[in-house]
């Protein structure tokens, strides 16, 4: 080693030589030599950095591998397990809770991953649900994108024609079929269902897109059309970019099985969370030094949970993006139907129609959970016109597939024209008046919401009342939220958000009523916040700016003065 | 290459304007005086001094690091425009906008955007007979008035000998079970809301009792070890996903179900290492098979993490009797590896012998239970594969805690869960349904052995399934498996009939098939019959 070393720094006339020139008098410090020049930075950044990086952490691999050769692993030799007959009781007992079949390192790391506020709060209310009557004390649900505003229209067509849809096939008035629900079906789902989600999906995106049902693949929920497409479309170790704040759900559904890394790409509130195409290059550009190989962008339009659209131009530049860097394009537009806005929303379906370069190259991800408000049916959609892509897919779809008298339910439902051009319009409506009261009501507290056109949420600025600008202090207002106001909402680092104190509110869960409940709830939590933390005080006359006399007035007053 | 580092460093300056000071600055400021602490210990290594695994080590590492500097100084060179991240996206936009197509053209063979590895293996066109079949049956299938001459279906083992009672029941009971109470008013929040991913607590409850019902011994299921899921098949993915990594290994007895080979590798990245059984044997697990299997497999250096077994089993129709599910535990637990029981056929059996479940032997005697995962469904005993219903059960608390959490990848749809919830709790129902389609397997399957018997075509015993393992060995020319599947094509396209075989089962001996026939009215079966018969005189 040494050997070639020398000759090498002998033969080149490099900057690593020239450093260690000075040294070349003492023969038996060849090695030691061009360190030298590293340890004083002359060998550039890489010698200088990762050199001395990996002897340290090799140092600590030896170190390490020292103290863990007393427990070496029981399954090497048989003798071993041998003695594992008799011993494997006493061997149960230190150990604890681990059992002696140990399962996957994978599956290890499923159950252990610690779960992020967005999954502690929602178990948090599944436990001990708000209801109006029955448990006015409980959490209030506002983490859960899940819309129930429309539930009674679904319930009103349901009890009409649930039993004749299934038992017909789906058809409208055909001899009843038994074989068209017990039977195997297709995995990939049945052709009439996906004729009637296709032209769900055109009606829903109030465009002149038509949507091919062959490049249609349906799934149990759209989490494995998420899951599926991350197998298609990267192997493990591949990455995606993908804008913060995202779903925190992404961080289960492109990562735990397949293997693959997500590259967060940050937007900022001074850009309105808007993506930045350069933020996009940056983020490339360092999956690529840390030797990730980037293998697509995954984005939700209407984001989730900002709300927010993608114009034409941004979806343009990002398809313009994506082919210089021959990646993938995965568009969670799931939420395309639930907008409140004025905004008009483009499909990346768009692109798949028009250019005929990217068409392979683009994936949109649907579902029948939030614009249907089904998310108990569970149907989810890729849609694709990468032919490879479809193939895999459908095959893949053998592993989530939907049950048939959901698939009978559906296609009659979608089949009924009348009721859902009657759905989606009251749905929106009643989407719009609620979003419009919500974020009145948290504006009368003081809090701002990000201007957003689409889903069941809005994204709150509550900078303003968290106690240090920091992830700690976000956690602790929502920590607060969740126990003592009792409401559930996601705090924007289980999002990856990287501004500390904003929130993700789903406001579809509540009744009207329930609004005012909310509000009220915030307000005393505040209250209490206020009274409670004397020292608060001195934390904000440090950091902002705002005179000590004024918490002296009511709460109400201050409310109106938090930015 | 050198050249190249030096042309790197200033252009990579822009892009870590904070990064870059610092670290030079920090090692350069302890430059003199620490620098020497550093050498002095690698001084010892270089004479020799520091031990054998420092002394080898560090050396390496370090070239290897100078080796990966040299490599990616080189390849950072054809990329000769480096994206330069200048502030101005619009600008940047538009100037990849022009300059794309060209850069497209000039890769050439890139072109389109690839998909991944893992997609394109399994993009592939089926290969496996087994999904052939299948495939020209969906598209020609036999039907007795209108296609008199397309292809009948026996290589599928579905069961609709019975849908008869499903059906009487689900008209009389459908409303009921949807709309629930008899106030007729429609829970709509049970229904079309978020659900537990894994399965809402009443069904488990009523699958549970399902189970202990259909396996017809004093068995009793905790439904609160059981995860739900869409269909057996991810029910199998996701234990396979749970017990074993990428590149480990489950044993696995030949002649086995052909899915496997999806369910188990595809996604997972685990390995089958058959363990062969043979026809001297009646096809019957031996011990010391799995123990070679195992040896050699260590050999090779993979980590066999599991034994999967179908009890009854798929393709024969045997069942493993108490004794070898001993030895099997016995076996798990010296090479402490896990044992998943696939018992989706539990009570699909129409012979004299008794079915033992797994459940039941951890149950009666003190084994480690933590080992032992068990699949079911309701797909083959319900005859219900469209409603895609399938159970893990275990008896370990980290399977089940992961299994839980992956099962938000294969939900069962919530309406359902609904109708068989009612379905599965009417035990009347449900007992009737057991023994009257006991009786119409068992039925089936003597006229259609008996059938086979005047080809001189024998049936290995069995006990339970859908199908049979028919022994054509007699009529195959060459005796290998090209020679089968010589005979299975012809029986495909002259004969027109599906059966699988054995070599989709990897089975090491040819002339082995699986024929369904649960798929077949009775008067099917004579047509079947003169089918094959065709094919084999000519």
């Amino acid at each position: 080693m040494t050997r070639t070393r020398s000759s090498e720094s002998d033969e080149d006339s490099s900057p690593t030589t020239t450093g260690g020139g000075g040294g070349r008098g003492r023969t038996e410090m060849r090695v030691i030599v061009p360190l030298q020049g590293v340890v004083q930075g002359r060998g550039g950044l890489v010698l200088g950095s990762v050199i001395p990086c990996a002897l340290f952490y090799l140092l600590q691999l030896y170190f390490k591998r020292h103290r863990s050769e007393p427990t070496p692993p029981p399954q090497t030799l048989t003798e071993v397990s041998e003695l594992n007959r008799s011993l494997s009781r006493t061997h149960l007992s230190p150990r604890g809770s681990s059992a002696p079949a140990c399962v996957s390192t994978r599956a290890n790391s499923i159950v252990k991953s610690s779960d992020s506020p967005f999954y502690v709060g929602l178990k948090r209310v599944s436990e001990d649900p708000y209801d109006e009557l029955s448990n006015p004390e409980g959490v209030i649900q506002l983490g859960l994108a899940e819309n129930k505003l429309s539930l009674d229209l679904a319930r009103d067509w349901l009890a009409e024609t649930a039993k004749d849809s299934i038992l017909s096939g789906g058809g409208s008035s055909g001899p009843l079929s038994m074989a068209g629900i017990a039977n195997y079906q297709a995995s990939d789902g049945l052709v009439e269902l996906k004729v009637a989600v296709a032209g769900f999906m055109s009606q829903v995106m109030e465009r002149s897109i038509s949507f091919n049902p062959s490049q249609i693949v349906l799934t149990a929920g759209a989490t494995p059309a998420i899951e599926i497409l991350s197998f298609c479309l990267a192997d493990t170790g591949n990455a995606f970019l993908v804008p913060t704040p995202y779903y925190p759900s992404f961080d289960r559904d492109l990562k735990w099985r397949t293997g693959v890394e997500i590259i967060p790409v940050p937007c900022r509130s001074a850009d309105n969370f808007n993506l930045s195409i350069s933020a996009l290059d940056l983020a490339f550009d360092q999956g690529k030094k840390r030797g990730l190989k980037v293998r697509g962008i995954v984005i939700s339009n209407p984001s989730n949970p900002v709300g927010n659209l993608l114009n034409r131009e941004t979806i343009y530049t990002l398809v313009d993006f994506a082919r210089e860097k021959n990646i993938h394009i995965i568009s969670n537009e799931i939420f395309a139907g639930s907008t409140h806005g004025s905004e008009e929303f483009v499909s990346m379906a768009e692109i798949i129609d028009s250019e005929d370069l990217d068409r392979d190259r683009v994936h949109i991800v649907y579902g029948l959970s939030k614009d249907l408000c089904l998310p108990g049916f569970k149907v989810g959609v890729i849609y694709s016109s990468n032919e490879n892509v479809l193939a895999a897919a459908k095959k893949l779809s053998r592993f989530s597939s939907i049950s048939a008298p959901t698939q009978c339910l559906v296609i009659s439902m979608l089949s009924d024209i009348r009721f859902i051009q009657k759905f989606i319009q009251t749905n929106r409506e009643r989407l719009q008046r609620m979003y419009t009261k919500f974020v009145a009501g948290l504006k009368q507290l003081g809090i701002e919401c990000m201007r957003s056109s689409g889903g069941f949420y809005c994204w709150a600025d509550m900078r303003g009342l968290i106690r240090s600008y920091s992830e700690k202090g976000e956690l602790e207002l929502w920590n607060k939220l969740l126990n003592i106001a009792k409401i559930n909402v996601t705090p924007g680092s289980s999002c990856h958000c990287i501004e500390p104190g904003w929130f993700h509110c789903c406001f579809t869960t509540l009744t009207e009523q329930d609004i005012s409940v909310v509000m009220e709830r915030i307000r005393k939590n505040n209250i209490t916040f206020f009274l409670g933390f004397g020292c608060y005080s001195d934390t904000i006359k440090s950091s902002s700016h705002v005179p000590l006399q004024l918490f002296c007035f009511s709460p109400s007053y201050f409310f109106s003065l938090v930015p | 290459m050198n050249h190249s580092r030096s042309r790197r460093n200033p252009t990579r300056e822009p892009d870590f304007p904070t990064v870059k000071p610092p670290s030079p600055g920090g090692s350069s400021s302890g430059g003199a005086g620490a620098a020497m602490r550093l050498i002095v210990p690698l001084q010892g290594v270089v004479q020799g001094r520091g031990g054998l695994i420092l002394g080898s080590i560090i050396p390496g590492a370090l070239y290897y690091f100078f080796q990966l500097y040299l490599k990616r100084c080189r390849s950072a060179k054809p990329n000769s425009n480096p994206p330069s991240p200048s502030s101005s996206s619009a600008q940047l936009a538009d100037l990849s906008r022009s300059s794309s197509r060209s850069n497209l053209s000039s890769r050439g063979s890139v072109g389109p955007v690839r998909v991944s590895a893992r997609a394109n293996s399994i993009a592939k066109p089926n290969a496996s007979p087994y999904y052939i079949g299948l495939e020209m049956a969906s598209e020609d299938p036999y039907d007795r008035f209108d296609n008199p001459d397309g292809i009948m279906q026996l290589g599928l083992s579905e069961n609709r000998l019975s849908l008869d009672l499903i059906e009487t029941w689900i008209l009389e009971n459908l409303e009921r079970s949807m709309i629930g109470g008899a106030d007729g008013h429609l829970n709509i929040s049970g229904i079309a809301t978020y659900q537990p991913l894994d399965g809402m607590m009443e069904m488990k409850i009523a699958v549970a009792g399902f189970m202990s019902q259909v396996m017809g011994t004093t068995v009793s299921f905790d439904p609160s070890r059981l995860v739900l899921t869409s269909g057996a098949t991810p029910a199998i993915e996701t234990l396979c996903f749970c017990l074993a990594d990428q590149g480990n290994a489950f044993l696995v007895p030949t002649p086995y179900y052909p899915g496997f080979d999806r369910d188990m590798k595809w996604r997972t990245g685990v390995e089958l290492i058959p363990v062969h059984c043979r026809s001297s044997d009646n096809f019957a697990l031996s011990v010391t098979a799995l123990d070679q299997a195992f040896n050699q497999a260590r050999k090779r250096g993979q980590k066999v993490r599991g034994i999967l077994i179908s009890n009854p089993s798929n393709p024969i129709g045997n069942m493993l009797n108490k004794e070898t599910l001993y030895s099997l535990l016995d076996f798990a637990r010296e090479k402490n590896i896990h044992i998943i029981s696939d018992e989706i056929f539990a009570g699909s059996t129409y012979g004299s012998e008794e079915f033992v479940s797994m459940a039941e032997i951890l149950e009666s005697e003190d084994f480690d239970k933590n080992r032992v995962h068990i699949i079911y469904g309701l797909s083959k005993d319900l005859s219900l594969p469209g409603f895609r219903v399938g159970v893990i059960y275990s008896f370990n608390t980290s399977v089940l805690a992961a299994a839980k959490k992956l099962a938000r990848f294969s939900s069962v749809s919530a309406p359902t869960q609904r109708i068989l919830i009612s379905m599965l709790s009417d035990t009347r129902f449900i007992q009737r349904y057991i023994e009257t389609t006991r009786e119409r397997i068992k039925k089936m399957y003597v006229a259609f052995a008996a059938g086979l018997k005047q080809l001189g075509i024998e049936c290995t015993k069995s006990s339970a399934g859908l199908y049979c393992w028919a022994d054509m060995s007699g009529l195959i020319r060459p005796y290998n498996e090209k020679g089968e599947l010589e005979l299975w094509d012809k029986l495909l396209k002259i004969g027109k009939i599906n059966i699988t075989p054995g070599s989709a089962c990897h089975c090491i001996e040819p002339g082995w098939f699986r024929c369904c026939f649960t798929m077949l009215a009775e008067e099917d079966i004579p047509v079947v019959i003169k089918r094959i018969q065709r094919v084999v005189e000519t």
